[in-house]
């Protein structure tokens, strides 16, 4: 497969938010204001290139030990333990980056999507390389649907004219529901 | 006679009082992707119920020997373990739903309902109100996927528990008459289910305002990671968060 067709099917066609449903709580719970909405994005697109440089060598190994089905297990231990050090490593050398992204990194260790693309690359039979286009495609696809939703939120804030039992949180999935019809017209995109 | 009344109340209150997913709002992604029909939702509550008593009642075990400072990590290695268990059962007994769960079933591990259930129940609670409340949480998840699963199936298919008898699906399906002759596509599909998840929230909301209680809203409520979380223990209070810090900076 090549590299642009991953890549573009992971952002538009397959978006891990809004077709697939990876990473829906932090793509509800972070997105009322477009900084942060950013910010969650960036530290996730960063960890999801992270965790997959890190879990696909290491499940060649499983593969090789014929252990192929602690999988889970090794997998969240792996993504936890770098989240965990990615945010020492930040805080000593790069406190500005810390600062922006620091926040958001113990949220990311139980976020479905990052190990949700670990799995998917290695279930999904991808290459090193491809995996790592696949996890920037789905870090991206993040990102984008973030964005575009935290603008819808901000026209939605303190709308009165919202039936009661639907305001907070109801209209709030009426509104990703069509931001996912809208993603759905991208579907022939890619074969 | 009090003590069986408080033990009976631990083990209904997740089934409606305090239903994981529509009024805590805990394990949004597998309540959206396994809901496209009844039995898939089903399949995943059963699931999920599974692992989340048994890492209940372990952790409720473990918890003097767990060290408080790493019991996060501690209780994911145990969620794993069963999950694993789990996905061999499954994979064994029942392919068809292995298959149609695909990447869902490994993903109950960072299901925030059973992170959840431990970090807030299981470690300050015996073994028995331990094993009561992960029944309750359970059932409540697995209703609320059934039901969620059954009308997206109804309206989106126009059959209910279709592939209900694994490995044969044209064995055993009860199909509803005219739906099923125009069957409403969307609502099986992506939007559909935050349509109708969205209507579920709206209808229980409508319940609560009118027993005089606060629907809850996004945040950090149900975080298993709210103490984990250094900065400020709510999601909402982000930019409060953000502030405090550029204070110490």
């Amino acid at each position: 497969m090549n590299f642009f067709t991953i890549l573009v099917g992971m952002i538009l066609v397959n978006n891990y938010v809004l077709a697939q449903f990876l990473g829906i709580c932090p793509f509800l719970g972070v997105s009322k204001k477009l900084d942060s909405a950013v910010g969650m994005g960036i530290a996730v697109i960063f960890v999801m290139v992270l965790a997959t440089a890190a879990t696909w060598p290491i499940m060649q190994i499983l593969n090789a030990w014929e252990i192929g089905y602690l999988q889970t297990i090794v997998f969240i231990l792996i993504i936890a333990a770098l989240v965990q050090f990615v945010e020492m490593v930040l805080k000593k050398f790069i406190p500005a980056l810390h600062k922006s992204l620091g926040v958001y990194l113990p949220l990311i260790t139980t976020n479905c999507a990052v190990l949700g693309v670990c799995i998917s690359n290695i279930d999904a039979g991808y290459g090193y390389a491809e995996s790592l286009v696949n996890s920037v495609g789905a870090g991206v696809g993040f990102l984008l649907a973030m964005v575009i939703f935290s603008g819808m939120r901000m026209k939605l804030e303190g709308n009165e004219a919202i039936p009661k039992p639907f305001q907070g949180v109801p209209i709030t999935l009426v509104t990703a529901a069509m931001l996912s019809l809208g993603f759905m017209g991208f579907g022939g995109l890619v074969g | 006679m009090e003590k069986k009344i408080s033990k009976l109340a631990i083990l209904t209150k997740g089934i409606i009082k305090e239903n994981p997913v529509l009024v805590l709002l805990l394990g949004t992604c597998p309540t959206l992707a396994t809901t496209s029909s009844a039995f898939n939702g089903m399949g995943m509550g059963i699931a999920a119920t599974a692992v989340l008593i048994c890492s209940n009642i372990v952790i409720s075990i473990l918890a003097k020997l767990i060290p408080d400072k790493v019991r996060i990590p501690c209780y994911i290695v145990v969620i794993a373990g069963f999950v694993t268990l789990v996905q061999f059962i499954v994979q064994a007994f029942a392919e068809p739903l292995y298959n149609s769960l695909g990447v869902f079933l490994p993903l109950i591990v960072v299901n925030c309902i059973i992170l959840g259930r431990a970090e807030m129940f299981a470690n300050k609670n015996g073994v028995i109100d331990s094993a009561l409340d992960g029944i309750g949480m359970g059932l409540g998840f697995t209703l609320a996927l059934t039901v969620m699963g059954a009308v997206r199936e109804i309206i989106g298919n126009g059959t209910i528990f279709s592939s209900f008898f694994l490995g044969d699906p044209d064995a055993f399906t009860i199909t509803i008459p005219f739906v099923s002759e125009h069957p409403m596509m969307i609502i099986a599909l992506a939007p559909g289910g935050f349509f109708v998840f969205a209507c579920a929230i709206a209808a229980v909301n409508a319940l609560l305002a009118r027993k005089g209680k606060t629907p809850r809203e996004f945040s950090c409520q149900g975080c298993a990671l709210a103490s984990m979380c250094q900065q400020e223990k709510c999601i909402a209070e982000l930019d409060k968060a953000e502030i405090k810090k550029g204070v110490e900076a």
